[in-house]
């Protein structure tokens, strides 16, 4: 595996940005005092004249965002998971998510693999909060090539977009010559027949690897990349359900509310079979650094296949 | 402003604030209060400034206003029906079930430039609209109407600074300063003041006004077209309730509608406030 190339989805997302400014005129870019981070320090660099840093100030950020679409702008704000979802909430809702304004934001540092800031900064409920928002699309990509074609669908598609971005590399593991990225259409990146694993993110490249792991051990493991959690495409999950009887979700964020909720609404109304989540418990992360934190969170892929096996025993 | 001008606009007021007691009462609820210290604001932005088209209410480069103290909807409303972006009679069904007016501005009504109404919001929409403005070279003006009350919330300050940070001269706020919230006089719930020297040194161009004075507040918008390089704070001194005598300075009527009898009253006091403007 050492020849696998890694990226972080927050490279991704810089790099998107100032690729797209020029075939999109009305790309405007908003930071809070986190350009370097988030990486939107790349457009700043391509197109200084249509970034904007609103320096620490979510709430502001949020509402000057929601002000520029109505003069036909496609803004990006930009912060970390936390201030995004988290810190801006109701301004998210109710200047942007009410309105539906074309707003589109950019959340980097999802997740507990922020590493060693800890728990104030490593954002596990942002999914949870954005799904209770009407009319709000959530896209959670999982890789460098997954996020690229985002942000470009995020600015083609008109309505409010929460897109999660990671601060860890993360195995590139999609082909840019032959990748399609479809809002709201899930992918199945691998076939099976005794049991779905449906991950989203960072958490991806590692149900695949647990998806050989099982193999190894005899079962069968079919794995869905969900990138775009709301919509969810309720249509191939339950359609794995049906035919694989078991699904495990797997997700770097709290099991309330996430990617398991949402899978577990669908299948339990649909097609109900077992689900089982895998994700952060109804805890805090800590400091540490972010690949030890995941494999204590059993955000991993032997953790994902030990789950996986337990979890066959409920079919 | 002209005697003649003045009158009218003096008129058109007092069946802004008509509308006001009629939505309120209608809708058994809502904010009479402070819908009626910014029915001679917004009269004036209305009749006498703003650039709209009630045949085009999306028209490009239109001047905006954002209501930023969302709760006085019934009063942007009526100054909306009186200027004609929809029937009065809409005012009628004010916060009923399927009604077009909803009980805080909401984008999708003709003439509303952006849902409003949780305070602190809408000043940072109006930098929005303001800044594109600016990208965009546009001739467009950006109105924002606060309370006093409202400027307690952290928001407005973030929105503050930016504003000035990126000089946006096409923005003007206004800040009704009728000294009441819905907790009391503001000076004693949590004191916003003081106001004028808090704007200025977040680096705005301060002005000082009678909101019930046309003359006032035309020498303040007049003084405001000026200003080069700053957003535009005008703080208006104001009376809650303003136009209906047992409404005046009342705390109690921020959000309270009129029973018939105070409907009443208060329709016959503004009644014969408009017979003297038109007799």
């Amino acid at each position: 595996m050492a020849d696998v190339i890694k990226k972080a989805t927050r490279e991704s997302y810089g790099e998107a940005l100032a690729a797209l400014a020029e075939k999109y005129p009305n790309l405007v870019v908003l930071d809070a005092d986190l350009a370097a981070a988030t990486k939107t320090g790349v457009f700043k660099k391509a197109c200084p004249e249509r970034f904007f840093d609103c320096g620490i100030a979510e709430a502001n950020m949020m509402g000057v965002a929601a002000g520029l679409t109505t003069a036909g702008k496609i803004p990006f704000a930009s912060t970390f998971a936390m201030f995004a979802a988290g810190r801006a909430f109701e301004i998210v809702r109710n200047s942007i998510g009410y309105p539906h304004l074309n707003v589109k934001i950019g959340a980097t540092h999802a997740g507990i693999s922020v590493g060693e800031d800890g728990a104030t900064h490593q954002c596990n409920e942002d999914i949870a909060l954005m799904r209770t928002i009407p009319g709000m699309t959530i896209i959670n990509p999982a890789d460098d090539v997954e996020a690229k074609a985002a942000v470009e669908a995020a600015i083609n598609f008109e309505g409010p977009v929460y897109l999660r971005f990671g601060r860890l590399a993360a195995p590139v593991f999609n082909d840019a010559e032959t990748y399609k990225f479809e809002l709201g259409k899930g992918i199945t990146l691998r076939d099976g027949k005794d049991v779905t694993i449906v991950a989203t993110g960072l958490m991806v490249s590692e149900s695949l690897e647990a998806a050989k792991l099982l193999e190894a051990e005899g079962i069968d493991a079919r794995v869905i990349n969900i990138h775009t959690i709301k919509p969810l495409d309720t249509e191939l999950i339950c359609k794995a359900a049906a035919e694989t009887g078991l699904i495990v979700t797997v997700e770097e964020h709290s099991v309330i509310g996430g990617l398991g909720s949402a899978v577990a609404d669908a299948v339990t109304e649909n097609q109900p079979v077992p689900v089982v989540k895998i994700g952060v418990n109804d805890e805090y992360g800590h400091s540490g650094p972010a690949v030890e934190l995941l494999k204590e969170f059993g955000l991993c892929a032997d953790n994902i296949a030990a789950t996986v096996k337990d979890a066959m025993a409920k079919k | 402003m002209d005697v003649t001008t003045k009158k009218q606009l003096q008129a058109t007021a007092c069946k802004v604030r008509m509308g006001v007691i009629e939505g309120t009462f209608c809708a058994k609820s809502g904010h009479p209060g402070g819908s009626m210290s910014i029915s001679d604001l917004l009269t004036y932005l209305y009749f006498a400034k703003m650039h709209v088209d009630p045949s085009q209410p999306d028209m490009a480069d239109r001047d905006r206003l954002v209501l930023s103290k969302g709760h006085c909807a019934p009063g942007l409303y009526s100054v909306l029906a009186q200027r004609g972006f929809f029937p009065y009679e809409e005012l009628k069904s004010l916060r009923h079930i399927g009604a077009l007016l909803q009980g805080h501005p909401c984008i999708h009504i003709p003439g509303v430039d952006m849902s409003s109404g949780s305070l602190g919001q809408g000043i940072s929409t109006a930098c929005g609209m303001a800044l594109a403005g600016k990208m965009d070279n546009a001739s467009y003006k950006v109105y924002s109407i606060l309370g006093d009350g409202e400027i307690e919330e952290g928001q407005v300050w973030e929105a503050a600074m930016f504003a000035a940070h990126y000089k946006l001269d096409n923005l003007v706020a206004i800040v009704d300063n009728n000294g009441l919230q819905i907790d009391g006089p503001i000076t004693e719930v949590c004191s916003p003041e003081p106001i004028t020297d808090k704007f200025a040194a977040f680096g705005w161009h301060v002005i000082t006004m009678d909101a019930h004075d046309f003359d006032s507040i035309e020498a303040a918008f007049d003084e405001a077209e000026t200003i080069v390089g700053k957003p535009v704070a005008i703080i208006q001194k104001s009376v809650k309730g303003k136009g209906v005598s047992f409404m005046e300075n009342q705390v109690g009527w921020h959000g309270k509608a009129p029973n018939q009898t105070e409907y009443e009253q208060a329709m016959a006091e503004l009644n014969a406030q408009l017979s003297e403007l038109e007799g």
